[in-house]
């Protein structure tokens, strides 16, 4: 990919993850946080698409879009708020003053310590891609025991949700 | 010249943005929200250091996501079912509504 | 009556009778550049040697007349590389578009020609002869109708809704590889691009249920959503089976393994195993489930949820979301053709001269004429069977399928293939489907006449 197409990819990008990773944590409506934050996550996997992380890149829109996304959105319509989203009032943006100043502090040092590291000026050193042979073979030889720990964590996972939200009625 | 800091500041920027819905939101279901959005933050910076790492043909970088990925699936099913649970017990998603052992 | 009133003034209303100004604007633009490439003396030379040769080498043709174009175009408007790569590009997606279209509009009416036959009537027969341009009349009546949005839905994510369905199901077209040489786009992880696009469309399904602020449409948009979800599982555990065997994830790659034939005749597809054939028919039914196609068209049963999702759309949003049904079940058939049947390879040696494309979309026309034979004879099932049936059925078949060939791989994929991998296949079929559903077993039917 040439330099200004990847420039131009890079900022679309940004626009569309950080508008909606702003939306998903400010609008009112939770219904509307929810479709915000699965675009956030299309985003996201833009950008490890364009890192050159394809196969990451479509297991993030599998995962992430097509079943953490709407499980949220199931969960949302489970769960009913406590009454209507309130109205914006300054009094509320004053007791969330703190939280908003710490995560701001926190954006400030982590954007500062990261401009002035030389270290992390370095372009990328050539067009790497994933092989999907390379990525297979290392995960059943190196990378085994990590793999069937999360196949077990999965299983418990998925009997431990299905436990946690079944009816109680039956005791 | 996309640099590794231009997505090390992307990632910076999705991890307060997700760190602010923990500490001001009230409702369970928008700090999970705000839990995914670091995560993803999180994993952000393992691909952006595998491409811009001193060996990418080792696909580190791309394998803890694999897992990171796979690890906060099962994290949202988990959470999403306590937040069922407490609903069906409080009858409230909001934090303050079930703060019992609050002295 | 007041509140008949009331109601429609909660509307907007466009003034009936007139030409949208979209249509109006679109018809100049088709008109105008007609009259200038009529005009342009040029394009006879290049385009008529380039459409004879095309003619000559019908298996190359759709390569040669694009390249054909792309001459004109260089030589008579198109200087830069760049915009001549994204005219490449755009009649790609051109012709993409227009060959879906075409294929859409004849599928809307054979399947309800079929339908009718198969319910002894005739079907649409009036506009035209035999009824051909009843697509046509139904695009002009659907694009005309008053769109008409619920004065309690959320108007954007309403709006939004039928855009986030078909962008999805038309950017997997992208990646199917319709003949030797005509996939739009070669990507590497091809299927896995596939089925995370599909999984996009349940975004997109909430949306319109939650955006209506109807409960049907909710309704049926929580059932389409846990449907999708469930029968996705089975459709990836057997398309999972096929890059086994293939060793790729690249439909290129999977439909060249498909290559060739063993004794001669017999083709080297992957149906054509004994886990290949089970696999082929789980993922179908995945598919007709995924494509909320009948007999899983549950969501939007008339006769409990009126239209699902649907329900509170109208006009040109809700032909919006048919075309994407369409464009999605043209698109997993396609899929099917290419993990199993072979892709564009012919079924016999014989048949070789007859072009890659063609039969790639033979193949996939026969798919979706089986999906409209099976809506027009199988009812529609139960929401509690459907999910019996994907958790309880489906899934451990999936798996079983995934052990047989692996066990037909091992065994040197010929007759001992045969014989040690279809018990795998079979037994935990006869396990699953017969020994454990004695709910449905049949008793003997007994017969009541009336006396008298």
């Amino acid at each position: 990919m040439s330099t200004t197409a990847a420039f131009i990819a890079y900022s679309v990008l940004t626009l569309v993850t950080l508008g909606a990773a702003l939306a998903a944590v400010s609008l009112r409506n939770i219904v509307h946080c929810g479709l915000s934050l699965a675009l956030a996550f299309v985003g996201v996997a833009g950008f490890y698409i364009l890192l050159g992380a394809e196969f990451v890149g479509f297991i993030q829109l599998l995962v992430y879009v097509g079943a953490v996304a709407v499980l949220i959105m199931f969960v949302i319509l489970l769960t009913r708020p406590d009454g209507d989203p309130q109205p914006f009032t300054f009094d509320r943006l004053r007791r969330a003053l703190p939280g908003l100043g710490i995560a701001l502090a926190v954006f400030l040092v982590i954007t500062i310590s990261i401009r002035t590291s030389e270290s992390l000026r370095a372009g990328a050193p050539d067009d790497a891609g994933v092989s999907i042979e390379a990525l297979g073979h290392k995960l059943v030889t190196s990378h085994l025991l990590p793999l069937q720990i999360t196949g077990v964590l999965l299983t418990a996972a998925l009997i431990g949700a299905v436990l946690f939200a079944m009816k109680e009625d039956n005791n | 010249m996309l640099t590794l800091e231009f997505f090390l500041i992307i990632s910076a920027a999705l991890f307060s943005l997700g760190f602010a819905a923990v500490l001001t939101r009230r409702n369970v279901i928008m700090i999970l929200i705000g839990i995914e959005l670091m995560l993803s933050s999180a994993n952000l910076n393992f691909i952006a250091f595998w491409r811009f790492g001193p060996d990418p043909d080792a696909l580190t970088g791309v394998l803890f996501v694999l897992f990171s990925i796979a690890v906060a699936a099962a994290e949202a099913a988990v959470g999403l079912a306590l937040i069922i649970l407490i609903y069906r017990h409080f009858k409230s998603t909001n934090t303050f509504n079930f703060s019992l052992l609050n002295g | 009556m007041q509140l008949e009133a009331s109601h429609i003034n909660s509307h907007a209303t466009a003034p009936p009778g007139r030409l949208p100004p979209a249509v109006a604007i679109a018809i100049a633009g088709i008109v105008l550049t007609g009259a200038g490439a009529l005009l342009n003396l040029k394009a006879p030379g290049i385009l008529l040697p380039a459409a004879w040769e095309a003619l000559q080498n019908p298996s190359e043709a759709p390569l040669l007349l694009k390249g054909g174009l792309l001459d004109y175009l260089e030589q008579g408007w198109i200087s830069s590389p760049f915009f001549l790569e994204l005219a490449s590009i755009q009649i790609t997606i051109a012709t993409l578009l227009s060959l879906f279209g075409i294929l859409f509009a004849l599928t809307s009416l054979v399947e309800r020609k079929v339908l009718a036959r198969i319910q002894n009537r005739y079907g649409p027969n009036r506009v035209g002869p035999c009824g051909l341009f009843q697509p046509i009349a139904d695009g002009i009546k659907m694009l005309i109708k008053e769109d008409i949005v619920p004065r309690g839905a959320d108007k954007t994510v309403h709006l939004l809704a039928p855009v986030v369905m078909v962008v999805p199901a038309l950017l997997v077209l992208a990646i199917l590889p319709y003949g030797p040489g005509l996939t739009p786009v070669e990507l590497s992880v091809g299927i896995l691009f596939f089925f995370a696009l599909g999984a996009t469309t349940e975004v997109a399904v909430f949306m319109a249920g939650w955006g209506s602020n109807n409960k049907y449409s909710l309704l049926g948009a929580m059932r389409a959503i846990a449907q999708m979800i469930s029968y996705e599982l089975p459709l990836i555990l057997t398309a999972l089976a096929v890059v086994m065997m293939a060793g790729s994830l690249s439909p290129v790659a999977i439909v060249e393994a498909q290559g060739g034939y063993s004794m001669g005749f017999i083709p080297d597809w992957f149906a054509l195993t004994p886990w290949g054939i089970a696999a082929f028919i789980l993922f179908f039914i995945a598919a007709l489930a995924e494509a909320n196609r009948s007999p899983f068209d549950l969501p939007e049963g008339e006769s409990e949820l009126v239209a699902g999702h649907l329900t509170e759309y109208s006009g040109f949003k809700y032909a919006t979301f048919f075309l994407a049904e369409y464009i999605g079940l043209f698109a997993i058939c396609g899929l099917a053709v290419t993990l199993f049947l072979g892709g564009w390879h012919a079924p016999l040696p014989v048949l070789e001269f007859i072009p890659g494309y063609i039969w790639f979309f033979l193949k996939l026309f026969a798919l979706v004429l089986a999906a409209i034979w099976i809506r027009g004879t199988v009812p529609r099932i139960r929401t509690d069977h459907l999910m019996y049936f994907a958790w309880k059925f489906m899934i451990p078949a999936g798996f079983v399928i995934i052990l047989a060939a692996a066990a037909w791989h091992y065994s040197g994929a010929g007759w001992l293939g045969w014989i040690i991998a279809t018990p795998i296949v079979l037994l935990p079929y006869l396990i699953l489907a017969r020994g454990l559903s004695n709910r449905y077993a049949t008793s003997g039917r007994t017969y009541r006449f009336s006396e008298g």
